[in-house]
């Protein structure tokens, strides 16, 4: 009798653990949820976002109307006219560098409307192309333009514009770098700091892991893709700014937004990087990032409103916060 | 027995508390199922989809690239040399300290010794890894002349440290279990203290020394926060002195923005990490068998 109790239970269990199995592969949808402890410092915004709702969003529906079609512009009409009492869900998908940027932005409009969800997919810049495209997200996310043979009827929006900064250690003597040569370094067609006019030593070249966005960044700015020669791949901005900063022949990448005195930012072509030369493009290691629409498709009101609130200038302030260079001022 | 059996279970208090024993007995193998369960059904897919021989003997991992190869090769040998590196390092200074605390240091020496290993053996592993790549790597670099210091050298050092107080504490109590007759045998007919030591004591606890290595293998293979730190991450064929990812960390460093078939290969690759715990905890369990026999 004990026997037959016991292998009841471990049918009951192994039955149990595959149907969670099959959920748990199945689901990919992370979704960003408002966090109460960000909200001391964002009430001054969103007491902006607020007493300015009426206005900013009306602006922007007029910006929409001229970028896109007539349609989504009867849509945000709707929403300004409905102002916090719209709901629902607004799903993007798309890079995943732009996962700070929207994170911050959604949980910003979340607490402005707890009526609506914004979920957050990173799936990649070309997958969120695809989806918008297919119109199974509301707005696609893309860390580069539309490509020709990217869907066509598509339209980009940019929100900010992202520098990558290329870091050495303190104890180099290069103070520049020209965009050719950081893709020789990287390929490995130069190995040597004396090639470049420092001082002997193997450099050693850091950079991110596979499906990180800053990699995909450089990698694609540089022309490198898939080409890099890496003595090092980490997992995050901190590692690759600490490791920099240990070994006096190492070179790496990452975000202006996160570099400090420990490590030295070289100059590109002579130019380096700011929010200034950023925003006029001389600083040439820097990708737009962008709310990808489908020309052809209506946003529900939610999905309008929280476009008009991050193409607005009141989201520059958040975004900034991420180490991106807001657009919309 | 069956008279006994049945009073224990005639109660009904009894019953009740043996069915709480039961479920929780069961709370076990209901994770180990699940675990293994989801495993497979979540590592399969990908294998069927790229190959099982590609999978496993490929020895390229781009799984970003425009035309994605996914051979894990490089991960495997990575975790074994890395292992098998560690172990070599860890146990004969592992061994050498337990006979030391067991048979050779006095109890106030013994008790600080044995509260060290202890606070080794509960360092958290990012913290090992900190220390790695504040420490090691740079003395790696300098030491050896190398443009870099984060390669397979390096994390060999780090696990071999965190597997040092898993080999100490279980020889150590496999060595205290040796009866204290065989020794006064071995002295009574004319050995040293030494020579008792390592041809009687250590033969007599060979088996718990063996478990002892296994567990430390466990340890090894399993571990991926410390040697991501120091380890360099590249998907080299290892070399000593080369930048090398092992199992654990291929699964860490890319799951966070994996998606689609790269997704399901990092499950492949964390099926094939699980098959070598079961391997090695199957060899863990026969080790004590034989010790029975």
């Amino acid at each position: 009798m004990r026997s037959g109790r016991a292998s009841l239970v471990m049918a009951g269990i192994l039955s149990a653990a595959l149907v969670a199995a099959g959920c748990g592969s199945s689901s990919g949808t992370t979704q960003t949820s408002s966090a109460a402890g960000s909200s001391a410092k964002t009430t001054e915004a969103a007491a902006d976002t607020a007493a300015s709702s009426g206005s900013a969003t009306a602006d922007s529906a007029a910006d929409s109307a001229e970028k896109t079609s007539s349609g989504s512009a009867e849509a945000s009409s709707a929403a300004a006219s409905s102002g916090a009492e719209i709901s629902g869900t607004v799903s993007t998908d798309g890079s995943t560098s732009m996962e700070k940027v929207i994170t911050i932005l959604s949980e910003q409009f979340q607490n402005d409307h707890p009526g609506v969800t914004v979920t957050y997919n990173p799936t990649g810049s070309s997958s969120g192309i695809t989806a918008a495209s297919e119109g199974s997200t509301d707005l696609g996310l893309a860390s580069r333009d539309l490509k020709d043979d990217d869907p066509q009827g598509l339209t980009a929006t940019t929100i900010a514009i992202d520098g990558i900064g290329i870091i050495v250690n303190p104890q180099n003597t290069l103070d520049d770098i020209s965009l050719d040569d950081i893709a020789k370094v990287y390929t490995g067609e130069i190995t040597n700091w004396s090639d470049l006019g420092g001082s002997d030593g193997e450099i050693v070249c850091i950079g991110r892991e596979a499906g990180s966005g800053t990699r995909d960044g450089f990698e694609s700015i540089t022309g490198t893709k898939d080409a890099c020669k890496l003595s090092q791949e980490l997992t995050s901005t901190g590692d690759v700014i600490q490791t920099v900063a240990n070994n006096p022949n190492a070179i790496g990448y990452a975000s202006i937004a996160d570099l400090n005195d420990t490590v030295k930012t070289l100059t590109v072509d002579g130019v380096a990087p700011s929010e200034d030369t950023i925003l006029d493009g001389t600083y040439k290691i820097q990708r737009n990032f962008n709310i990808i629409t489908n020309d052809s498709a209506t946003l529900s009101p939610q999905a309008q409103a929280f476009f008009d609130y991050i193409t607005s200038a009141d989201a520059a302030d958040l975004i900034s916060k991420t180490g991106a260079v807001p657009v919309n001022k | 027995m069956d008279t006994a059996a049945a009073k224990r279970f005639s109660h009904p208090a009894e019953k009740i508390w043996s069915a709480v024993f039961f479920i929780c007995g069961m709370i076990a193998i209901a994770f180990v199922l699940f675990i293994t369960v989801f495993l497979i059904i979540s590592g399969v897919p990908a294998i069927g989809k790229i190959g099982i021989v590609d999978f496993l003997f490929g020895t390229t991992w781009a799984s970003t690239a425009a035309e994605p190869q996914y051979g894990i090769l490089p991960f495997i040998l990575t975790s074994v040399y890395g292992t098998f590196g560690a172990i070599l390092i860890a146990v004969p200074i592992g061994l050498l300290c337990s006979i030391y605390l067991t048979k050779f240091a006095s109890g106030r020496i013994a008790a600080v010794i044995q509260s060290a290993v202890e606070l080794l053996a509960g360092i958290p592993s990012v913290v090992y890894g900190l220390v790695g790549m504040i420490l090691i790597v740079p003395w790696v670099r300098e030491t050896f002349h190398l443009p870099d210091g984060a390669n397979l050298f390096s994390a060999i050092i780090v696990l071999s440290v965190m597997v040092l107080p898993n080999v100490i504490s279980v020889s150590e109590t496999a060595l205290a279990a040796v009866p204290k007759e065989y020794e006064e045998g071995s002295l009574a007919l004319g050995a040293t203290y030494t020579e008792t030591v390592f041809k009687v004591s250590v033969h007599a606890a060979r088996s718990g020394i063996a478990s002892a290595v296994v567990l430390g293998v466990g340890r090894a293979i399993g571990e991926a926060m410390a040697v991501m730190m120091v380890s360099g991450n590249v998907a080299n064929m290892p070399g000593l002195f080369r930048s090398v990812r092992f199992l654990t960390t291929a699964i860490a460093s890319e799951m966070s923005y994996s998606s689609g078939l790269q997704r399901q290969a990092l499950f492949s690759i964390a099926l094939v990490l699980f098959i070598f715990i079961m391997i090695i905890t199957l060899l863990l369990n026969f080790v004590f068998k034989r010790k029975k026999d």
